[in-house]
């Protein structure tokens, strides 16, 4: 099983052919993908009809790419947009979570870890619809009690973002949290005992400390927005995020646009994490 | 508490209650309330339990639930049985460099969108696709092959989506099992089999767990992946939640069915744990 | 005549073109306890790998009761193993641990209870069966590993350093036990460490280990008293040392010019002519102090010192003298009869040896003395 353990040749091929083609099965959807893009053709399909960039840069119907197409490029920018509402979000609640955890020992601390951790462990689709249910109640009672309208509470880009925030706060509280708990303590006190504030020392030692998890953590947030469904699902409104108008676009039959669309997402999804990485590395 | 600490104390503890209360709980609190109204009137309400009445009497709503629940299981299993030999091959066979690649490979996939993914799988499985047109090209086949639609497809599908969930746990638990253990299985006359069985799997047992949990909530709430890829017959309990919700207007009804889905996979979660003697905390501190 | 439990001939291990065990024998007769001592890197947890099954040596032969093994996988052999960091199964309690062997041997449950229960009692555990291993002090997981092995019957336990994460004083404990243990179970124990004290108080015989070879093998006497050559002289005990070249050589006797100017004589081992580097051992315990000259008359070897630094530790005690002349720092051992016990800091004294005491080399590097282990 270990290298250390004589295997036959026979079994160690096996094994080596099941772990390659487990890592083919992986590699398989996605590559699919990135190649149709460039098919000249508006099946994402066999036969492959010649190379073609059109499904990126293309203006004219049939084949207009995606940087000419409104729709796609509006539903990009609200997917930021919300990405970065969310990570930022959670970023701040997530480490002052971390910190309240880490530092406190109060009654009904184990409660409250447990029901931190919940969020992860409640079907996505379900945190939606509870969220569109308590915001509508809420709306419905501030319009019967004083007919004021809050708009904010109807499904819509406010709603996805709180849907969003309320599982991702769970995931960013995680990874600030494992580092913090590898901090130790005694360097603060050495920043008390050489004269700084209790902020100041905060700020001054564990916060450059935090860094690369707080770095981590804003990533992860804003990949886990971006590529959210089941949740945004049920809270969207008028202003569909990126998933959501290109899963409207599947359901009326696929394009090449989609594989075009879905090989910067990869691209875009790669470069963040490879950033995050090589700073995590520093 | 010192005066300082115990305003610090506040500060924190703040935001922690305001995202649990006003997200978390009352909104479940909320959604269990509507799951127990009944429409008797125009603007008139009754508590009562006809919606969960109305979930057992239609045979469609009892079938599709107890189908997802199965499924999800089944799914689960199947990704477990898949991705421990690749995690033991990455956490304990693989060195160095290998390793790190493999693992990172584990990860990429992962960095898109499902829906990416979901899309992948459909260009590959549907009539016009790469697999049939491979099939044709053999000669194994004479016509076209439609293997989308169905419930062998959503399962590939569902597995996909799940893997990196189940492999990454598991190959922190293993990687933490010292070499020099699985030799001394050897050393004092144990076979492949028998190390596996009474020192890999034991060691393993928080990383299934965390990996299952993680794996079988993703596959039971999913959405996606039942609509794509599985066909007519392959109704997922989330697609009765967004009908009642969003086509049928029928909030009451959906919210049971919500609640329902949630008492299911809470069920099951703490079943899990409670068969293997782990607690949510330290499975998801390791996940 | 029986084979020997353990016979290894003309072993060698390459990993990359690096030769890690560089053609080496031995024989371990039965029911004998032999130690193999080196620095780390020194190839010895390679043999241990290799007589255990988890490395292939690239040439040579491993014979277990007249038997070779090299075809026969680690499982397989009846050869166990107490590892570095002991690896007892941390999912299983004491008593699973210990039938861990007996269970893939596929002996009836009875049996197994009864033959935990009986080896517990002999190492001096009766009833810890039911516990967790995480409960157990350094000292008893000690033993239970040992048992762990022994209740297999095997026809060589291997030691990987097993000593090695406990704290001083258990160590010296564990040291007395362990022998006493292999003495009782009269099993033929293969022992590798680094520490040469666990070798030389437990060992029957000893191997000393440098660079993939044999340096020598013998009793704890012999190394400590007649090492053969200058790398064991070095490693076992302390030692003070000097380099210089060769002047002279006759009836057994080197003269020495060292480096730092003092002219030493000391007994020849290896081959060395006038001119040849050499370098010349002497313990500690063997430099003699005395007040006046008459004290060292049987003394080949004098010089005069001043004390630099005592360092007390009872009956280890030592001295650290500055060569008057040379300004050379050499160690010695303050004898115990408290003739010189109010030595000070600051104090002469006249020290020496006889020749026949101490031992001349030739220096590491040059292939001459390095004649292999015997």
């Amino acid at each position: 099983m270990i290298p250390s353990m004589p295997r036959p040749l026979a079994y160690r091929l096996i094994y080596g052919a099941y772990v390659t083609l487990f890592f083919v099965y992986l590699a398989l959807p996605l590559a699919v993908v990135a190649v149709f893009a460039f098919n000249d053709s508006v099946f994402p399909a066999l036969p492959w009809e010649g190379f073609t960039w059109n499904w990126f840069f293309g203006d004219a119907r049939p084949q207009i790419g995606v940087f000419h197409e409104r729709r796609i490029l509006r539903a990009i920018g609200t997917s930021v947009l919300v990405g970065a509402c969310v990570s930022a979000l959670s970023l701040v609640v997530g480490t002052s979570n971390a910190f309240l955890f880490n530092r406190y020992r109060f009654r009904g601390r184990g409660l409250l870890y447990v029901l931190m951790l919940l969020p992860l462990v409640i079907p996505g689709i379900v945190l939606g619809i509870s969220i569109l249910v308590f915001s509508s109640t809420v709306a419905n009672a501030a319009w019967d009690a004083w007919e004021w309208d809050l708009v904010a509470l109807r499904p819509g880009l406010v709603l996805v973002i709180l849907g969003q925030f309320s599982f991702i706060t769970t995931i960013a509280t995680l990874v600030i949290s494992a580092r913090l708990q590898k901090f130790d303590r005694s360097l603060e006190e050495a920043a008390l005992n050489l004269g700084a504030g209790r902020l100041t020392a905060v700020r001054t030692v564990t916060l450059p400390f935090l860094a690369p998890a707080l770095v981590g953590a804003f990533v992860v947030a804003f990949l886990m927005s971006f590529e959210n469904f089941n949740t945004t699902l049920m809270l969207v409104g008028s202003d569909a995020p990126l998933t959501i108008a290109m899963f409207d676009r599947l359901k009326e039959g696929s394009t090449p646009l989609l594989n075009a669309v879905s090989l910067l997402l990869m691209l875009g999804s790669s470069v963040l994490a490879l950033t995050m990485i090589v700073f995590q590395r520093r | 508490m010192r005066a300082g600490t115990r305003l610090g104390f506040v500060l924190l503890i703040a935001p922690l209650l305001l995202w649990l209360v006003l997200l978390i709980v009352i909104p479940h609190v909320d959604l269990a309330l509507l799951s127990l109204r009944e429409r008797v009137g125009v603007g008139e309400y009754a508590v009562s339990m006809a919606n969960y009445r109305t979930f057992l009497d239609e045979p469609l709503y009892l079938w599709t639930f107890l189908r997802t629940a199965v499924m999800a299981v089944l799914a689960t299993a199947i990704t477990l049985v898949i991705g421990f030999p690749v995690s033991f091959y990455i956490a304990k066979i693989a060195r160095g460099r290998v390793q790190s690649a493999l693992f990172l490979l584990c990860l990429v996939p992962f960095w898109v969108s499902e829906l990416v993914r979901t899309f992948g799988w459909m260009i590959l499985l549907r009539e016009t696709g790469l697999i049939s047109g491979l099939l044709q090209w053999l000669g194994l086949t004479d016509g076209p092959v439609e293997m989308l639609y169905n419930d062998a497809a959503m399962m590939v599908g569902l597995v996909y989506t799940s893997m990196l969930f189940m492999v990454v746990p598991l190959v922190t638990t293993l990687e933490s099992l010292d070499d020099g253990i699985i030799e001394a299985g050897y050393d004092l006359g144990g076979s492949g089999p028998s190390v596996l069985r009474e020192i890999i799997i034991p060691h393993a047992v928080p990383g299934i767990v965390a990996g299952s949990i993680v794996v079988f909530m993703l596959s039971l709430g999913n959405y996606l992946t039942p609509t794509m890829l599985g066909g007519k017959d392959s109704l997922w309990f989330t697609e009765l939640i967004y009908s009642q919700f969003i086509v049928r207007f029928n909030w009451e009804l959906g919210a049971a069915f919500g609640f329902l889905l949630l008492v299911l996979s809470s069920v099951i979660v703490w079943a899990m744990l409670r068969l293997t003697g782990q607690t949510l905390e330290k499975t998801m501190g390791s996940a | 005549m029986s084979a020997p439990d353990l016979e290894c001939s003309a072993l060698m291990k390459q990993f990359d073109g690096v030769t890690a065990v560089d053609d080496v024998s031995f024989t371990v007769p039965r029911g004998s306890f032999f130690s193999i001592l080196g620095p780390s890197g020194c190839g010895k947890t390679t043999i241990m790998r290799m007589i255990a099954g988890f490395l292939e040596p690239t040439s040579g032969d491993i014979r277990i009761r007249g038997g070779s093994v090299i075809d026969v996988p680690p499982n397989k052999r009846n050869v166990n193993m107490v590892f570095q960091h002991l690896a007892l199964f941390p999912m299983m309690n004491v008593a699973d641990n210990i039938g861990y062997g007996l269970r893939r041997k596929r002996l009836p449950r009875a049996e197994i209870a009864h033959r935990v229960d009986a080896v517990l009692e002999r190492i001096g555990l009766p009833g810890i069966g039911p516990r967790q291993v995480a409960e157990l002090s350094g000292g008893q997981k000690q033993r239970v590993a040992i048992a762990r092995c022994m209740v297999l019957e095997p026809d060589v336990l291997l030691l990987d350093e097993p000593l090695g994460a406990l704290d001083l004083k258990l160590r010296e404990r564990m040291k007395i036990e362990l022998k006493a243990l292999q003495a009782d179970f009269g099993t033929t124990f293969v022992y590798i460490t680094h520490d040469q004290s666990e070798a030389l108080v437990m060992s029957d015989r000893i191997a000393v280990m440098n660079a993939g070879r044999f340096e020598q093998l013998g009793n704890a006497r012999d190394l400590y008293y007649r090492p053969e050559t200058a790398f064991v002289a070095g490693f076992v005990g302390d030692s003070n040392r000097w380099r210089g070249r060769v002047a002279r050589v006759s009836g057994g006797i080197a003269e020495m010019q060292a480096d730092d100017g003092l002219t030493l004589r000391a007994a020849l081992r290896g081959v060395s002519a006038a001119g040849d580097r050499a370098e010349i051992f002497v313990r500690p315990e063997l430099v003699l102090p005395g007040h006046d000259p008459a004290d060292l008359a049987g003394c080949d070897n004098r010089l005069s010192g001043e004390v630099t630094d005592i360092l007390f530790n009872g009956a280890a005690s030592r001295a650290l003298l500055r060569c008057v002349e040379t300004g050379t720092v050499l160690e010695m051992a303050l004898p115990q009869s408290g003739r010189f016990a109010g030595l000070g800091r600051g104090d002469r004294v006249q020290v020496g040896w006889a020749a026949d005491q101490a031992a001349c080399f030739p220096e590491r590097g040059t292939d001459a003395g390095l004649a292999g282990a015997g």
